[in-house]
């Protein structure tokens, strides 16, 4: 390749790092601590936010995936999940309302170099985005996307979200939501993403894993945390996330694994038909070997869209991996017509083009 | 083959410019038809300029009036500037096309109508309450009644086809007969249909046949008394070829990638009348050009400014709707200071309006059609060749102020074709911008102290990691800031920026008199019609210059001097007065306006009747030594 061709491909002007990324072993190289990724900013959350333990479990598994900080970018849109960038201590880009895929999709496919993560929420991925959210998982865009819901809009002060149960009463709906509330992982397994997983803000171990997860799946990835907004939303999700309750109220979703829940291990999935029910191991003659088993790795989406309809309180609530199937990258689908394209016909000739036609010539 | 051996030889006359409009029904073929005449025009070395004119529906209810497709074609030996104000001959393959086409052709003009399309059918669905071949309303023109579709089946006997599907092959008669009647070669059209239809021999073999049987009926018939022949035009030296706006705005950013030595990136969502261009830059390929079509256009417009931030040239396109669309996401590229191209090829009317029709009236929408004061430079080539230029300026601009900028063209110049002297690689200009690097002196909005531009670092970049976004940002260090200080600085900045383009761009010439008694100030597609009835005023003796404006943001800085020096400016433009209503607010100049708004370009003949009437008062009013001032006369 030309010194000119090579130019054209690398925007960088030439800072390409020369190391591979997203491997265990280039983390190993690199050495990178949470402490790397911490921004000089001061961070502004309400206290007691959701927000961040998200940030700092966010912060704290960017070191596993081996890019350097300066080949990861975070992308968000407008809310309070928006301005996760600003804290994070590598490229950010604080877009506008809802469009923060769109923007991700160019910058992947114009620099498939980069690792780039979708910060969002439920109004800005599910309402005025939606359109967005659904094409980049149907593209199968390498971004990974994390939407916090707490079915609320809490940067305009308290106003229903897509995710608000129907009857919520808030600022905007006093006399309760006459809308129907959508289930996000069902709106990303409908779009065709390739990962999808559920985690929540306070638990910060099982955050760290799906971050994890979600950071080394190649494709678009959508994990949906349930975070807390203390002063609109206070305690949505506490009737099954608190430390009490929760081993007897959720469903850790593990590939490979019977379905199990409960502090004594004794509850499980069993399906009856098309529909899931609870039941316990021991009784009415049920063994482990009459639960569902999870497989995340299904071609089709038919037992991960039962789990996403899956909720408190008539069934625990499941978290984890829902779905992680390998599918074509957008970015390197478009590399590689390119590519192709080169084979074909030669790399480009702007004379060439230029000349093309019919064309004549005056003396 | 060759088509110059002919047995007869019958009268021929020189001709310096030829109009003809093909009308007919949009799935007779019309618009093929046009662009085939126009190519064997350029390439014998005509001048020409076109004017396609179609319904936006794919296919209106055949033999109906809004069904109906025109393509009009004017070729010259001389340099010609417009499609012509008034075809001088009308070919009308139905009487829907006859009836909606006939008011343009003047008293004299030559008429060729396909006789058999001319059924008690189609002239109901006409509206014709009597038949026009017969009822004598076709006296005042040189009528040439022929049965097209007849003569053409009878050409194709013994070719295994159906009778709907040769019937099909019709508009290749008709262009047969009008390259005999203008001494045109065939050979062309005949190498085209084997490279299209080469897969197909049938229908190959029947479109060929179709041609060259329009040709011999006009040879061996004798209702044709003459021929005609247009000598090629002086052109200048230099290698042509025939191109559309679309095309050349294509082309131009594909040359625009490769000067700056940047990929392009296209998003786009397909809109009438910009798709052409999203669909010229997918096969580009090979080039490193990535198009993606998006889910719409805020997501075209998204991706863009994500690419560019990646370090890539973002490119979008639309129409004035979709530009609606886009606006927030504009603002957003304002804000952060990336280098994007945003092309609106404007189409007529608010909403849907007319698609596929020609206006120029969104040009307050991407100067103003935001929140807030954001300042975005914005260029506008004047003719379909222009195009090439002025997506090379665009990039010019958003690459070395960091900016975003805003292309104006339209649907006359998008589908519009003229002979293009293909230009030398070397002769292209040297644009481009180097990305930051160095760790040491890198703040986000830290500015370049000439051009403004902010130093720009792309993702990749070691130590020089940063957030940008929509929230005001503070000057230099670029983070977030709700300072009053801070915020009124960071806009007089941003306008500031823009406004000193204005000492990097050409200034604004004049054709004809640097002062005298009128100006005509254009921009846009309006080039042709201003330029042409300025040079027919200028050969009457009068006092008249016309200057047209390729940049509308920042104005070029002798604007103000140009307006001052003529006694009058009459500003005719497509749309109800917009840059009418930006000079006069700026200069303070009594400047007049010419608005025409009907989906269609001016005629030459209209301006120049407006610049007289205007130049009438002038002197009618020195004359009567009118001491009163600003006359209310003028308009």
């Amino acid at each position: 390749m030309t010194d000119e061709a090579a130019s054209m491909t690398d925007p960088t002007n030439g800072h390409e790092p020369a190391q591979p990324a997203l491997s265990p072993e280039n983390a190993e190289i690199i050495k990178l601590t949470r402490k790397d990724f911490v921004s000089d900013q001061e961070v502004r959350w309400c206290p007691g936010c959701g927000d961040y333990s998200i940030l700092a479990q966010t912060q704290k598994v960017m070191p596993d995936f081996g890019y350097p900080k300066e080949k990861i970018v975070f992308i968000s849109g407008i809310g309070c999940s928006g301005r996760l960038p600003y804290y994070m201590n590598t490229y950010g880009f604080h877009t506008i309302h809802g469009r923060a895929p769109t923007l991700a999709t160019g910058l992947k496919a114009a620099r498939p170099d980069l690792m780039v993560w979708v910060i969002t929420g439920d109004g800005d991925a599910l309402s005025i985005g939606g359109n967005h959210v659904l094409h980049s998982m149907r593209r199968n865009v390498d971004l990974k996307m994390i939407m916090f819901n707490n079915r609320i809009y809490g940067l305009t002060k308290g106003q229903a979200s897509p995710t608000s149960e129907f009857g919520k009463r808030t600022k905007s709906t006093p006399v309760g939501t006459v809308d129907t509330p959508i289930v996000p992982l069902t709106i990303a397994l409908a779009a065709e993403a390739s990962f999808v997983a559920r985690s929540v803000d306070t638990h910060t171990e099982h955050l760290q894993q799906t971050f994890n997860r979600a950071g080394f799946h190649k494709g678009s990835a959508f994990v949906e945390v349930l975070q807390n907004c203390n002063i609109f939303n206070d305690g949505a999700f506490r009737d099954f996330t608190d430390r009490e309750v929760r081993e007897d109220r959720m469903l850790v979703l593990e590939h490979g694994k019977p379905m199990i829940f409960g502090k004594d291990r004794n509850k499980g999935i069993h399906l009856r038909g098309l529909h899931p029910e609870v039941v316990t191991i021991g009784e009415d003659g049920v063994t482990e070997a009459d639960l569902l088993v999870h497989d995340e790795q299904a071609e089709e989406p038919y037992l991960a869209l039962m789990l996403s309809r899956m909720f408190w309180p008539d069934f625990p609530v499941p978290v984890g991996v829902l779905r992680a199937v390998p599918r074509p990258t957008h970015d390197q689908l478009i590399e590689d017509q390119l590519t192709a394209a080169v084979a074909a016909g030669g790399e480009g000739d702007l004379e060439k083009a230029l000349f093309s036609g019919e064309t004549w010539t005056v003396e | 083959m060759t088509t110059e051996t002919r047995p007869a030889e019958p009268e021929v006359r020189d001709l310096e410019r030829v109009t003809i409009r093909f009308a007919g029904d949009s799935g007779d073929g019309m618009q093929l038809t046009g662009t085939q005449f126009t190519r064997t025009a350029a390439v014998f070395g005509n001048d020409i300029s076109t004017l396609p004119d179609f319904p936006a529906e794919i296919r209106a209810p055949a033999g109906s009036l809004p069904g109906v497709s025109g393509f009009q074609i004017s070729f010259s030996s001389s340099d010609i500037h417009t499609p012509g104000d008034a075809p001088d001959v009308l070919v009308a393959m139905n009487p829907a096309a006859l009836k909606t086409n006939v008011g343009d052709l003047p008293p004299g003009g030559a008429l060729i109508v396909n006789s058999d399309a001319f059924t008690q059918q189609n002239l109901n669905k006409a509206a014709y309450a009597s038949n026009p071949l017969t009822d004598g309303s076709l006296k005042p023109y040189t009528v040439f009644e022929i049965p097209i579709s007849t003569l053409n089946e009878r050409s194709l006997e013994g070719l295994d086809m159906t009778s709907k599907q040769k019937d099909l092959t019709k508009n290749f008669f008709a262009l047969g007969i009008m390259f005999w009647l203008y001494e045109r070669s065939m050979d062309p059209t005949l190498a085209w249909i084997e490279d299209k239809f080469g897969k197909r021999p049938a229908i190959a073999d029947a479109n060929q046949r179709a041609l060259k049987a329009g040709y011999a009926f006009g040879e061996t018939t004798e209702i044709f008394h003459t021929h005609y022949r247009v000598a090629p035009a002086n052109l200048g030296p230099g290698t042509y070829r025939n191109i559309t706006g679309n095309e050349a705005t294509a082309l131009g950013f594909l040359a625009a990638s490769k000067l700056a030595h940047r990929p392009l990136f296209y998003g786009s969502y397909p809109i009438t009348p910009a798709s052409d261009i999203l669909h010229q830059l997918s096969g580009y390929k090979n080039f490193g050009v990535k198009t993606f079509q998006a889910e719409d256009e805020i997501a075209a417009i998204g991706a863009a400014i994500g690419a560019s931030y990646g370090g890539a040239m973002g490119l979008t396109a639309s129409s004035g709707p979709g530009i609606a669309l886009k606006s927030e996401a504009l603002g957003l590229a304002i804000m952060v200071e990336l280098p994007l191209v945003v092309v609106d090829v404007q189409r007529a009317g608010p909403s849907t309006g007319m698609p596929t029709k020609t206006e120029q009236a969104d040009l307050l929408q991407v100067l103003f059609g935001r929140n807030s004061d954001s300042p975005i430079p914005v260029v506008a080539p004047a003719t379909p060749a222009e195009c090439f230029d002025y997506a090379i300026e665009a990039w010019r601009i958003a690459l070395k102020y960091v900016t975003p900028v805003v292309y104006l063209s339209d649907a006359f110049l998008a589908t519009g074709a003229e002979p293009w002297r293909i230009p030398e690689l070397s002769d292209l200009p040297q644009i481009g911008v180097e990305n930051w690097t160095d760790k040491a002196t890198f703040q986000p909005y830290a500015r370049d102290p000439e051009t403004l531009a902010r130093r720009w670092a792309v993702p990749g970049t070691p130590g020089l990691e940063h957030r940008v976004g929509g929230l005001e940002k503070a000057d230099i260090t670029g983070n977030v800031s709700y300072d009053p200080e801070n915020h009124h600085r960071m806009q007089l900045l941003r306008h500031e920026k823009v406004a000193r383009i204005a000492n990097d761009i050409p200034a604004l010439e004049t054709h004809g008199p640097t002062s005298g008694d009128l100006l005509v100030l254009g921009w846009g597609s309006t080039y042709g019609a201003i330029r042409s009835a300025v040079e027919r005023l200028q050969a009457e003796g009068r006092s008249v210059a016309h200057a047209h404006l390729r940049h509308l943001n920042p104005f070029p800085r002798n604007l103000g001097d140009v307006l001052t020096s003529y006694r009058r400016v009459l500003i005719p433009e497509v749309n109800l007065g917009q840059l009418l209503m930006l000079i006069r607010a700026r200069y303070l100049v009594d400047a007049v306006g010419y608005d025409k708004v009907r989906g269609r370009p001016f005629r030459i003949a209209e301006i120049h009747e407006e610049a007289e009437r205007i130049l009438g008062s002038l002197a009618s009013r020195s004359s009567a030594s009118n001491i009163g001032g600003r006359a209310a006369d003028d308009r």
